[in-house]
């Protein structure tokens, strides 16, 4: 194995891969959202319990794609459990590629970033009755079949299925405000 | 190694010499291109004739009385000549530039849709097809309120034919098929398919971007009623692609885009379109694309597309061996003597993006992900998967190192079971 590889799969990177920290769903969800990596069919959905002082009670992930998009997932429930969604949006994304902490291309950062985009938007979606979590698993079945596809595809409606999170800057952006050290 | 397999080799090692970009190293080690299916390399003859019509001969084209005018004149309509002669279309009229096979498509969608759909009408399409051959007719099935029909696949990746002859019904105006899937490289059999639909009195077009640049393609025998390819897939540059169709069918269908060089003449109160092939070819063209595009075939039939052909399905035969011998790997679509040259697959604990990702760093390119055909993954029940894809140029060592490095990368992942 070279020095490149060890660098990107390293041990605790593997570690949250295969044994990730809080997948699954929470038992009284008040945020969730969902969104893709459309270009390598990466998936995230992050389902909160935040309490009434803005404390984040549970956080789950759930999803499915490569080993960056998913062990950054994990790391990323992990560092939020228990803390509170000021926390969050203070969380740049610099502060998530550091957590991350491997030097990684702008095509993988994409990876990486994808649960901290949903979680920004997360704290920002809170459920409203059953409407939030059918449109979010409407987009786990995305083009399920061609009438369905057709459907999405009518004026008016997200070909993805899930509404746009309004906080949520463009992944372009993100790319541009990784630390340049770490691509070097 | 038989003595004409090491003359084949011989003959790969002399044209690779031609490619300045498969000489070059990545991650310290020596390139193997295997995503062709994406884009093509470019031989030196298709650089140098681009930077030929830069340096020597470039001037806007269909205009100008000046000598570099007519110089740039004579090579684009001389490409013209020789993009007919390639497909054995019957005129040059019939051979329309585009900037690539999407836009073909496109023009063709919105012109023959427009023309000739009425709501209710259908258009027959097959679950293989790449996103450019779907959502252009989707796009026009809304303007036109036509509806669309999906030909199913056969378990290992084929087109169900039984089905697709059902599915064919008196409303079906056009039937849009790739020759060969992107994703699972099969082959398909357009003459049954052609002839199908012709005796249903649908119209057939065919987006040769797999096929073309890789197999003899005839589009009298094939009696395809439109077909489109893209310069960027057989060795010429990005930014141009062909559009052929049946003489009578062109002239009936109305122009797309509107501009300069597509019309015969403009008053206030209208305009009348320009004689084929210009009535589709609004602006100006990629005059040095085209040019480039000619040096590519020039290329190519020096090549010989019956070798090219042979040599694909011996490095495909050879890459299902390989990879059949690696644990937990799957090959997405048929066995080898249905498929062109693109071998896709799944590896059970291996993500296609990490694939790709540990690949590279043995310096074999590959390309993870849905390929442009999210209905077909979803059909297939995947996400994503991992596709090498061949041209002439590859070699047998290249695959060896593709199987070697899979190996490679599914130890990263072997620490847990």
């Amino acid at each position: 194995m070279t020095n490149n590889e060890e660098e990107l799969y390293q041990d605790h990177i593997l570690a949250h891969y295969e044994d990730p920290y809080h997948r699954g769903r929470c038992s009284r969800c008040t945020h969730v959202h969902a969104d893709s990596n459309p270009l390598c069919g990466d998936k995230i959905r992050i389902e909160l319990h935040v309490d009434d002082h803005g404390q984040m009670r549970e956080i789950y992930f759930d999803g499915e794609g490569c080993c960056i998009s998913q062990a950054a997932a994990s790391m990323l429930v992990e560092r939020f459990d228990g803390k509170s969604i000021d926390e969050v949006k203070q969380f740049s994304a610099q502060d998530m590629l550091a957590m991350f902490g491997v030097r990684l291309t702008p095509n993988r950062q994409k990876c990486a970033l994808l649960s901290w985009k949903v979680l920004q938007a997360a704290i920002y979606s809170p459920v409203e009755a059953a409407r939030r979590i059918a449109q979010c698993e409407q987009m786990e079945s995305l083009h399920s079949d061609a009438e369905e596809l057709h459907q999405l595809s009518a004026p008016g409606v997200d070909p993805a299925g899930a509404e746009r999170p309004p906080p949520a800057p463009p992944v372009a952006a993100l790319a541009q405000a990784a630390p340049r050290s770490e691509e070097r | 190694m038989s003595g004409a397999a090491a003359s084949d080799e011989a003959r790969v090692a002399r044209l690779r010499q031609d490619f300045p970009i498969l000489a070059r190293q990545v991650s310290g080690k020596p390139l193997a291109y295997l995503d062709n299916a994406a884009s093509t390399q470019r031989p030196r003859a298709v650089i140098e004739a681009m930077t030929a019509a830069y340096e020597q001969h470039y001037a806007n084209v269909h205009r100008g009385i000046h000598t570099l005018a007519q110089e740039a004149d004579e090579l684009y309509e001389g490409a013209r000549e020789k993009v007919r002669a390639f497909i054995n279309a019957p005129s040059v009229e019939q051979i329309i530039f585009t900037s690539g096979a999407t836009a073909a498509i496109n023009l063709a969608a919105r012109s023959f849709c427009d023309r000739f759909l009425s709501p209710g009408d259908e258009i027959l399409l097959t679950e293989m097809e790449h996103h450019a051959n779907l959502v252009p007719w989707q796009q026009a099935a809304e303007r036109t309120g036509a509806v669309i029909r999906y030909t199913p696949l056969t378990e290992d990746g084929r087109l169900d034919l039984d089905a697709f002859q059902r599915l064919l019904g008196p409303r079906t105006k056009l039937v849009a098929v790739t020759a060969v899937s992107n994703v699972l490289g099969t082959i398909n059999p357009l003459p049954e398919i052609i002839a199908l639909a012709h005796a249903a009195g649908a119209e057939v077009l065919v987006d040769g971007a797999q096929s073309v640049p890789h197999a003899r393609t005839d589009v009298q025998s094939l009696d395809c009623d439109l077909l489109v390819f893209s310069g960027h897939k057989m060795l010429g540059p990005t930014g141009v692609g062909v559009l052929y169709g049946r003489r009578d069918l062109l002239e009936r269908m109305p122009p797309f885009l509107g501009g300069g060089s597509m019309i015969r003449e403009v008053r206030f109160d209208g305009f009348r379109p320009a004689d084929l092939p210009y009535k589709f070819e609004a602006g100006t063209p990629p005059i040095v694309e085209v040019i480039g595009l000619a040096a590519a075939i020039d290329y190519l039939e020096q090549v010989g597309r019956d070798w090219i052909e042979q040599r694909e399905r011996q490095l495909t035969e050879a890459a299902h061996r390989a990879l059949e011998q690696i644990d937990g790997l799957r090959i997405i679509g048929p066995e080898p003597k249905y498929k062109g040259g693109i071998v896709s697959f799944v590896v059970e604990r291996l993500h296609p993006h990490d694939a790709a990702e540990l690949l590279d760093r043995e310096g074999v390119a590959v390309r993870a992900g849905h390929h442009c055909a999210m209905p077909l993954h979803e059909r297939l029940g995947l996400s994503a998967s991992t596709r090498a894809s061949f041209y002439f140029y590859n070699t047998f060592d290249e695959i060896d190192r593709l199987a070697a490095a899979i190996e490679k990368a599914k130890a990263v992942f072997r620490r847990k079971s």
